[in-house]
């Protein structure tokens, strides 16, 4: 189980659990982060706000954010759809 | 006549348009109700309220555009209106309205309307985008398995929304079945509900649905705890507040399961795109959020803003300032007879104060369009992104910066632009920060000033000014983020919504309702301040110099003595507070011929100091007046305080170095 920021540009991860306040998880949940649920890494340089796609939305969050939300990576199948070079 | 009058007192029907932020939940309203709607706040509440009428057949729709929210949540001011609504003034019909292509996500709001006392209709919008996507949906499928009405809208292209009423009124006539299937919770906090459930349901105030009460406390709502913790006696409160406690994780389980009651639902409605097929916005955001060449592109973007506004609004600002000063001469002609005090109350106090203000129309027209294009086309959210890192350090993210940044035109279309902004601390942040960002005028009175004392030099000084005003801002940003709006974290989670045509309906009502409100402004508050100054710098004896304006200038000459300053421009800088331009027009009509005068009873140092000042001065009135409608009272004091302490602190600190520098 690793937090979504450790993930690369095309890899996936599956939501197992959110850190933080209630505001903060309530409106993550909201948003379609919830157990179960596939994210997949748009944009992720290292630096800055990280890109992802859950549930057909792209979202942008902060590294900060993204340390909050706690994933088991999906092995093998890249989504090759996301991947940008 | 009894069916006329019959016809007139026909009820007239309340909608209430809910949905999704981006889901074009405003086009539609824009479209149903034209120039027939009033945009003004919420009763006590900085949100935008819009609501409007539609007329069909001699039957009058009153709509309620409800804030866009992602959830139902007590999370946020918008999510407590809309819910608070639809629970309190009883509409007949909530309209919700889902973007088609993104559908699952956009249905997680439609799974909590579902469960407030009010038939729902689903709109399903922008299958022109979902289609550019490659995502196909299947209206009927979806009305079988949600038991609601479901109608296809094409809002940019009005297409459907005719028959969005007629479902409206069909269903107000009861002529089709409503039968919608709610979801449910996960079988763990089955037993938990209904145990809550039974505590609570004989407490429940009206209107409040009891499983709605009991679902929310459960999901760790703030507002239906405070209100249960009220209403229930002691005992039942401890019952009840042990099992919250316990349950403290179930928001999680609760979404999760409405995320599963939709996929349930959409799974035959929706026909997906093949692996490997990149829609529009996957194959423009290749370019648009790349950490190079998307900030290439930004910045192309920018550029384009500002050639426009120095190519096109300049000049016509150029033209409405000569247009005004033609009219004060016209007015001075055609009144020669009259007494000397109504021409110049007539040139000096209307035309030359608030006729002043309104030679920024072109450039604020030019940016209300430029923020209306960028936010309806969805790159608003891919600028956020992009500056986010730099904002970061100000205690804001991504997107302050374009408020900011439009604050170099005009501080006004700064302080609206933060209703983008969706947290009220990151918004008030931003309210705080805008008068530093210099505009147009002062930069304006900069460069007409700083060549009488700098010569060669004045656009180094300029530059400078500039360069110094951002830095005071960042400063300020990261104080006020650090000591004063402390508290609140601010989260960065923002969505970057699917790319789609701008609406040139959405554009020009939003251009509209911000010019006639600015103008309002101009006829009635900044026109009341500028006579007033106006007064008092004319009064008693019709002279400028021994008028009570300079009388107050001289009384605080000693203010201005700790930087150099001359009561002349002390009273000269009071004066800006109408707009920055009238620093120069005061000067002028207390010293005449100032340009040769000023670097004679000025000392460099002096100079610097007055530049300073004059950059980060207390902001014109029109800023001001919107300051106070964005923020409050409170807050507008807050930052007239904060803009004079820091103006004229600076002010001091620049003339004290500029004298150990440069000489005094």
């Amino acid at each position: 189980m690793i937090p979504l920021e450790q993930l690369r540009p095309g890899q996936q991860g599956m939501v197992h659990a959110l850190r933080g306040g209630r505001h903060f998880v309530a409106r993550l949940a909201a948003l379609g982060f919830t157990p179960g649920a596939l994210v997949t890494i748009v944009r992720n340089h290292g630096f800055g706000p990280l890109i992802v796609e859950v549930r057909g939305t792209q979202i942008a969050m902060g590294r900060g954010e993204a340390r909050h939300v706690l994933v088991y990576q999906r092995m093998g199948e890249l989504a090759d759809v996301l991947i940008i070079p | 006549m009894s069916s006329s009058s019959l016809e007139t007192q026909a009820p007239s029907p309340m909608i209430a348009l809910a949905g999704q932020p981006n889901v074009g939940k405003s086009t539609i309203f824009n479209m149903l109700t034209g120039l027939n709607q009033h945009v003004g706040n919420w009763p006590g509440k900085t949100v935008a309220q819009k609501t409007g009428t539609y007329s069909h057949d001699g039957r009058v729709f009153t709509l309620v555009d409800l804030p866009g929210t992602y959830s139902l949540t007590a999370n946020s001011e918008e999510e407590r209106i809309a819910r608070n609504f639809i629970l309190h003034e009883h509409p007949d019909v909530v309209v919700a309205v889902v973007d088609a292509a993104i559908l699952e996500r956009s249905l997680y709001l439609v799974s909590e309307l579902l469960l407030l006392p009010a038939p729902v209709i689903l709109v399903l919008n922008m299958i022109d985008v979902a289609a550019q996507e490659g995502i196909q949906i299947e209206p009927d499928v979806l009305e079988a398995a949600l038991g609601i009405p479901v109608v296809s809208v094409c809002a940019t292209r009005s297409e459907g929304l005719q028959e969005l009423i007629a479902m409206v009124e069909r269903l107000l006539a009861g002529e089709i079945p409503y039968a919608p299937k709610r979801p449910t919770i996960l079988p763990d906090h089955e037993a938990t509900l209904l145990d809550l459930k039974m505590l609570i349901a004989p407490h429940v105030p009206a209107p409040y649905p009891v499983d709605w009460v009991a679902l929310k406390m459960l999901e760790g709502d703030s507002e239906a705890i405070a209100l249960m913790s009220e209403k229930l006696p002691t005992e039942s409160w401890e019952n009840v507040h042990e099992i919250l406690y316990q349950h403290e994780d179930a928001i999680l389980d609760i979404a999760g399961a409405r995320y599963q009651w939709i996929e349930r639902m959409v799974r035959a409605a929706v026909i997906r795109p093949r692996v490997g097929q990149l829609g529009l916005t996957a194959r423009l955001d290749r370019v648009l959020t790349h950490p190079f060449w998307g900030v290439l592109v930004l910045l192309g973007v920018l550029w384009g803003v500002f050639w426009t506004t120095y190519t096109l609004g300049t000049p016509l600002q150029a033209g409405m300032s000569t247009l005004i000063e033609q009219l004060s001469a016209g007015v001075r002609t055609e009144l020669s007879g009259a007494p000397l005090w109504v021409v110049s109350l007539l040139t000096d106090g209307v035309l030359g104060g608030a006729g002043m203000v309104l030679t920024f129309l072109p450039i604020l027209v030019i940016f209300f369009t430029v923020l209306a294009l960028l936010e309806d086309s969805g790159y608003m959210a891919r600028i956020a992104y992009l500056t986010d890192r730099f904002m970061h350090m100000l205690g804001l993210h991504g997107k302050s910066f374009i408020p900011l940044l439009l604050g170099f035109g005009c501080n006004v279309p700064s302080v609206l632009g933060t209703r983008i902004i969706e947290t009220q601390r990151a918004r008030l942040l931003t309210i705080l920060l805008a008068p530093l960002v210099p505009c147009t005028a002062r930069i304006a009175v900069v460069t007409i000033l700083a060549p009488l004392f700098f010569g060669a030099q004045a656009a180094f000084v300029t530059w400078g000014l500039i360069a110094a005003n951002l830095i005071i801002l960042a400063l300020i940003g990261i104080v006020l983020h650090h000591f004063v709006l402390k508290g609140e974290q601010v989260a960065f989670i923002m969505e970057l919504p699917l790319y789609h045509r701008p609406n040139l309906r959405t554009i020009g009502l939003y251009v509209w309702e911000n010019v006639v409100a600015f103008l309002q402004k101009a006829g009635t508050l900044i026109l009341g301040v500028s006579v007033v100054i106006w007064l008092l710098s004319y009064f008693p004896t019709g002279v400028a110099a021994e008028s009570y304006l300079a009388l107050f200038g001289q009384a605080i000459e000693p203010l201005g003595q700790t930087m150099g300053l001359p009561w002349q421009v002390m009273t000269a800088l009071l004066t800006s507070f109408i707009a920055k331009e009238n620093t120069i027009a005061t000067l002028g009509i207390l010293y005449g011929d100032f340009e040769t005068l000023l670097p004679t009873v000025m000392s460099p140092a002096a100079a610097l100091a007055l530049l300073v000042v004059q950059m980060l001065f207390i902001p014109c009135i029109a800023t001001v007046a919107t300051i106070k409608q964005e923020s409050g009272t409170k807050w507008t004091a807050i930052s007239l305080a904060m803009l004079l302490v820091i103006s004229l602190g600076a002010g001091i600190l620049a003339y004290r170095l500029g004298t150990l520098l440069i000489g005094g």
